[in-house]
């Protein structure tokens, strides 16, 4: 488009005022916009800086990091010395290897150490689009079955290590993978079942799942699995403790997932499902091709709500005596040599869990991005 | 012309509730006939046509599409299904698939077409509805018109023997209606069955056997479109006519 000017000389170019673009005008429209946003911004400012001054003068300036060697083990007396004043992490220097790997026999840590790797190594693979093929099903049965494996040992040099001794974040991440990754189809089938017309009994079946297993708390549901459940079944048959609380957690996570892809199912206009069935496609594929790939990508952001509380939610199986990360942890600290430490032990085991929560939320906010861009929006 | 109609309906009756929609519609659509029906709002229309592929279902009377009877049994149904095309008042393409896989899934999928034939079975539609360089897009990007040729290619590349239009341009900008209604136009000088939902009188005239007017439910007058519009039978069409007209 051109505009002929009468002089031919082009107008210069206007320039916003001064101090309303850049970082200087950033900060003047949301940090001192008016006398009491500057009040506020200075007392906020105070405070946080107040914060993480002392945290930083704890946490690292006057932090204990190594503790000498006594006679009965670590001697921690310079950390109780300092106590209040400087944070001590000679205890996860000393206790790492326990937290991360509770009772796991001390010289075959390396085998969960490998499955804490395998594990990170499957989500990153499954996190890439470009592998989203029919053989990453084939890489994650494979890889469990490498981890499962390595975790029991009893063949050639390993010695096999009964499930009650595995512990700390293998655990943890055994309960939540399995428990989402067995959640997930579950929660579809409820889903499809909770608004099939066609079949008022599983309807019914799966209402009466989702509100009973919705209605108790996990703790309960995992209290009746380690302790109710041994009672009902024929001596002798009693299945381990870790796979009964693995139940639980499942049908926990799946009823709350099957409420979450359930909304997904209802936003979509009817118009896509009587197009599919239009052109003569059969119910499964309908719902393969046409209404699952639009329901789970609108319901997205509420689904990775739901696994992070449920990654964060499986430290719950404290109640039951088994040894995950958060209980392998509180294990350590029982430790006399350490009594009192709990602050340094916690902001560990806070950070770990953080990693992995953070991860998933910073994937499917990109997820979501990308599957916008696709479709042209 | 072959004997045996391409649609058969023989006094059916459908409900909502106590809401009586379908009042003993008995139709015959010959092969190769092309039928516009007409009405106001509610009059059930829209109902009848989506009875014919059992998007709804009708509780009294006979629907024989292409020699089988609409029933319960499923396989009936899919086998109707695979020879009806249905193009829809608000489009229904598919929002996550690209235009070329809209059009080739139901081939692949249902007819068990390679995946090269049936892409190059799309593409050939696509250019009859005049977009194949829209093949790559996804519907979002394409406009309201583009969007109903899709729709009609989608429908196209299943190769009915009868094709379903419900309101194809009712949804659409006055300025795109033509695109879309010009396209119908070439269909039916191809010898497609037609059965359509419209209350575009100019494009009824130009390729309509037939008209039929629906009111309450109940076909009210069925004949040539020029002597149906010319010649009005009953007060309840010529009301309707008088409100299209002034409408238009």
């Amino acid at each position: 488009m051109s505009i002929a000017l009468s002089s031919g000389a082009t107008p210069a170019r206007e320039r916003p005022p001064l101090g309303t673009t850049g970082p200087v005008g950033w900060l003047r429209a949301n940090l001192f916009g008016s006398w009491w946003s500057t009040a506020l911004t200075l007392a906020l400012g105070y405070v946080v800086v107040r914060f993480l001054w002392g945290f930083i003068d704890w946490a690292l300036i006057r932090a204990v990091w190594t503790v000498p060697m006594g006679p009965h083990g670590p001697d921690a007396t310079i950390c109780r010395q300092m106590k209040g004043a400087g944070a001590c992490w000679a205890v996860i220097g000393d206790k790492w290897r326990f937290i991360l790997f509770g009772q796991y026999p001390y010289n075959e840590q390396w085998r969960p150490g490998i499955c804490v790797a395998l594990f990170i190594a499957l989500y990153a693979a499954s996190a890439n689009r470009a592998f989203w093929r029919r053989e990453l099903l084939y890489l994650w049965l494979g890889t469990l079955a490498v981890i499962f494996a390595l975790m029991w040992g009893g063949f050639g040099p390993l010695q096999f290590v009964p499930d009650d001794q595995w512990g700390g974040l293998p655990i943890t991440l055994i309960l939540a993978t399995f428990g989402l990754v067995a959640a997930f189809p579950l929660a579809i089938l409820v889903a499809l079942g909770r608004r099939s017309k066609e079949l008022p009994v599983v309807r019914i079946l799966c209402v009466v799942y989702v509100e009973l297993i919705r209605g108790v708390p996990l703790i309960s549901l995992l209290f009746m699995a380690s302790v109710l459940f041994p009672l009902f079944m024929p001596e002798g048959l009693n299945p381990d403790k870790l796979l009964r609380a693995q139940v639980a957690i499942i049908l926990f996570a799946g009823a709350y997932l099957a409420e979450v892809v359930r909304a997904g199912l209802q936003a979509l206009p009817k118009g896509q499902s009587e197009a599919a069935e239009a052109l003569g496609l059969s119910y499964w594929r309908k719902t393969r091709l046409i209404i699952l790939p639009q329901a789970l990508r609108l319901v997205i952001p509420p689904l990775v709500n739901t696994f992070i509380g449920f990654f964060k939610d499986t430290s719950l199986v404290l109640i039951i005596g088994i040894y995950d990360l958060l209980t392998a942890g509180k294990v350590a600290l029982a430790d006399p040599a350490w009594t009192g430490f709990a602050a340094e032990v916690y902001l560990v085991l806070a950070a770990i869990y953080f990693m992995f929560c953070f991860a998933m939320s910073r994937y499917s906010h990109g997820l979501e991005l990308r599957l916008a861009a696709a479709r042209g929006r | 012309m072959d004997e045996t109609p391409a649609i058969l309906l023989e006094q059916v009756n459908k409900w909502y509730g106590s809401m009586h929609v379908l009042r003993d519609v008995s139709l015959s659509v010959a092969q190769g006939e092309r039928v516009v029906v007409c009405g106001p709002s509610g009059s059930g229309k829209s109902t009848m046509i989506r009875c014919i592929n059992r998007l709804e279902e009708h509780q009294q009377g006979r629907i024989v599409v292409d020699g089988t009877e609409l029933t319960d049994d499923l396989r009936a149904l899919d086998a109707i299904r695979r020879e009806v095309g249905m193009v829809f008042q608000s489009f229904n393409l598919f929002p996550h698939l690209t235009i070329l896989e809209n059009c080739t899934l139901a081939p692949i999928q249902v007819r068990k077409m390679k995946r090269v034939e049936a892409e190059e079975l799309a593409m050939e539609y696509l250019r009859r509805v005049r977009i194949p360089e829209q093949a790559k897009k996804y519907p979002g990007q394409l406009s309201g018109g583009q969007q109903q040729r899709v729709a009609i290619a989608r429908a196209l590349c299943m190769r009915p023997k009868i094709m379903l239009f419900d309101e194809p341009t009712s949804a659409l900008d006055p300025e795109m209606i033509k695109e879309v209604l010009d396209t119908m136009v070439g269909l039916a000088e191809t010898g497609m069955t037609m059965v359509c939902v419209t209350h575009e009188m100019g494009f009824a005239r130009q390729v309509a056997n037939r008209v039929v007017f629906m009111d309450r439910g109940e076909i009210v007058e069925s004949g040539e479109p020029n002597a149906l519009f010319e010649n009005p039978q009953t007060d309840r069409l010529r009301l309707f006519l008088s409100q299209i007209l002034r409408g238009h």
